[in-house]
């Protein structure tokens, strides 16, 4: 167990390119850290770096305040789980998870008793003497795991462990992982590119894009106050919702109809020089208005396209005609999910409450909740209304 | 329960072809026995099986001394040729297939030169050269030349093999604390086995097939291989071809290719890298 720091890293490869630019974080004793970002974000490479697979071009990594820049992947006593899970095929399983203790050197009973005792957390006891090829895919998973966690080093890094596997069995190992890193208290680092799994397991979550760190914090923090355009879309399922608008005095007039800036907002965009900006709406901040009854907020009327009832919520989709709204961040984000078409306006996703009584093809008169709204810069996708609401960084470990 | 049902006639059909196969296959292998198994007496008399097998031929062989020389020099000059030839393959294989060096490219392109070179436009200049530096007419004489023209057929079979090895495990041994060595040792070479055995067999049947070179650069029985001492076979008389005696010397120095493969082949088992990684 180990506290890692990153003191303003950077990793530019041979032919030039920035794979990591100025990559600064202390991750404590124990803590479960999320580096999530689109593909080719660098994350990866980050990973790799604190693994010691990859030199670090410039800049401090420390374990322990120990520099290990320098050193071998074996002597930094680190364990990684891969995406491929790359577990030895010559080996059985037994084999494989003793692999690093007979490395290592530990005699015979005590890699017995080790690989027995993380065989039957992982519920692999009855597999031991079998190859990885006669394996499941969450089998091989939770032996990668096992690999790691034998030998207990002083952190576990992860690349992606779960993305090989369908999507029910992720949701069951996600918790597994989760309660293992929790019973054992090893400091982990996690690489994801799935907004889900940085919302749930991570006590602190890193976000990522072109090697850049955009936001760092927790779950919630990342949430509810998203420093920029990027993290805002990123994390969050269904993704916010995001408008351009114009600030017209105490009010913004956005596709959506006009709507007026409680105190906090108006405040936050006074200093805004630019009287283009894009607001952004989270599914939840919209709700049927004979719901919401008289709280706070604004009233637009919009023509719903397709409704979607999940039993606990309703979905309802409308569109919102004029222009889209444009930005680096936002190209990023729709190219990294496949959306990069561009239709005509802009498909606004709300999420009702399940006694709302909305009808497809019907006007709908819904509640805006302008207080939870965001309002960010189009030029640099600065969140102008984080400010306001700017937390400490500090981790509740 | 199998998505293809095998009918009747489908099976038929494919049993004469292999019948076909195998007959075209071992038609001259069988002639070759059965004319060494004849005497000179019958060598001519057109039936393709031998009326009454006599076991002439082989006594007349393993009474020669020079051919049990030639087996000899045979075995051990093809076995450390395929040795040398094999550590030095799987090492520039594996640099070949997992490092980025300079010249990595000239080196792969050279070895590629060497395998298209025809040997005939060789054999005098190594003649030449083997003469001067003395080494004419002796094993090294003809290992060192076998390794140089194994060295490219090695390279490419054991670097098509390694490259097939998911990198992930090398890096995975080195995260859980091997060294590059023990990595390459313990991980590694155990996953290319199967391309090493199957280098193996060929680099080791080119050599054992080999005459160009044998005849070229021997002279006595202080080197000479099976292929090239079997042309110096004498009849009887000089004008009696020795052919029950070449046959059965044919004979013979197939069976030991055909135990190495044997033994060999037991050890290919495809699809060793399974399970390693997802996909």
């Amino acid at each position: 167990m180990a506290e890692i720091v990153l003191d303003h890293v950077v990793k530019r490869y041979p032919d030039g390119s920035l794979a990591v630019d100025d990559f600064s974080l202390e991750i404590a004793d124990g803590e479960f850290i999320i580096l999530v970002g689109p593909s080719g974000c660098g994350k990866s490479t980050t990973l790799n770096m604190i693994a010691g697979l990859e030199d670090i071009t410039r800049g401090e990594l420390r374990i322990d305040g120990e520099v290990v820049n320098d050193k071998a992947p074996k002597d930094r006593d680190i364990a990684m789980v891969f995406q491929s899970y790359a577990l030895y095929p010559h080996m059985t399983v037994f084999e494989n998870m003793a692999f690093p203790l007979v490395l290592a050197r530990v005699d015979k009973e005590t890699i017995k008793t080790k690989v027995d005792e993380a065989a039957e957390m992982l519920e692999l006891t009855q597999h031991l003497e079998r190859k990885p090829a006669n394996l499941s895919g969450g089998q091989r998973q939770r032996v990668a795991m096992g690999r790691a966690i034998v030998r207990s080093p002083k952190a576990f890094l992860m690349d992606e462990p779960l993305s090989n596997l369908d999507a029910k069995l992720r949701v069951q190992m996600r918790t597994q992982v989760a309660r293992i890193q929790k019973s054992l208290g090893t400091t982990t680092v996690y690489v994801t590119h799935d907004q889900t799994e940085a919302m749930t397991l991570g006590d602190r979550v890193v976000v990522m894009r072109g090697g850049v760190v955009q936001q760092v914090g927790t779950p919630t923090e990342l949430y509810e106050h998203p420093r920029n355009l990027f993290v805002g879309g990123f994390i969050g399922s269904p993704s916010m919702n995001f408008l351009p608008a114009t600030i017209e005095g105490d009010r913004l007039e956005s596709g959506l109809g006009t709507l007026t800036m409680p105190d906090a907002v108006r405040a936050a965009v006074a200093e805004s020089s630019e009287k283009q900006v894009i607001i952004g709406l989270r599914p939840e901040h919209f709700e049927d208005a004979s719901i919401a009854g008289d709280k706070p907020g604004a009233t637009v009327q919009v023509p719903l396209d397709i409704v979607e009832s999940m039993g606990s919520d309703v979905y309802a989709y409308f569109t919102v005609t004029g222009d889209q709204a444009r930005s680096g961040d936002l190209e990023d984000l729709a190219k990294d999910t496949g959306q990069d078409m561009h239709g005509d306006g802009t498909t606004v996703t709300a999420r009702l409450d399940a006694a709302a009584r909305v009808r497809p093809g019907q006007e709908a008169t819904l509640w805006v909740d302008t207080a939870k709204m965001h309002v960010f810069d189009i030029g640099t996708g600065r969140n102008l209304t984080a400010e306001t609401a700017e937390t400490t960084q500090a981790v509740e470990a | 329960m199998s998505a293809v049902t095998v009918t009747p006639q489908r099976r038929i059909g494919w049993g004469v072809v292999n019948a076909v196969v195998l007959l075209y296959a071992f038609v001259p292998v069988v002639w070759i026995i059965s004319l060494s198994l004849k005497g000179d007496d019958t060598l001519n008399d057109g039936s393709y099986l031998p009326m009454n097998p006599t076991g002439e031929a082989y006594s007349q062989i393993f009474g020669n001394s020079d051919f049990l020389r030639a087996l000899v020099n045979s075995i051990g000059i093809c076995v450390i040729a395929t040795a040398v030839a094999l550590v030095l393959a799987t090492m520039a294989a594996y640099a070949i297939a997992r490092l980025e060096f300079p010249g990595k490219r000239a080196i792969v392109a050279t070895s590629l030169l060497i395998s298209m070179f025809p040997q005939i436009a060789l054999v005098t200049p190594l003649f030449k050269i083997e003469t001067a530096i003395g080494i004419f007419d002796t094993w090294p004489g003809l290992i060192l030349p076998y390794i140089t023209f194994a060295l490219p057929l090695g390279i490419y079979t054991l670097s098509a093999f390694f490259r097939e090895i998911p990198w992930e495990l090398e890096k995975a041994a080195q995260m859980d604390g091997a060294t590059p060595y023990q990595a390459f040792r313990r991980v590694i070479a155990p996953l290319a086995l199967p391309g090493v055995f199957t280098t193996a067999i060929l680099v080791f049947i080119a050599c054992w097939n080999d005459f160009l070179f044998a005849i070229s650069l021997t002279s006595t029985n202080a080197a000479r291989t099976v292929p090239a001492a079997m042309s110096y076979f004498t009849g009887a008389t000089t004008f009696e071809k020795p052919t029950a005696a070449i046959a059965a010397a044919a004979v013979v120095i197939t069976i030991p290719i055909v135990l190495f493969v044997l033994f060999f082949q037991r050890r290919i088992v495809a699809g060793l890298t399974s399970g390693a990684v997802k996909g």
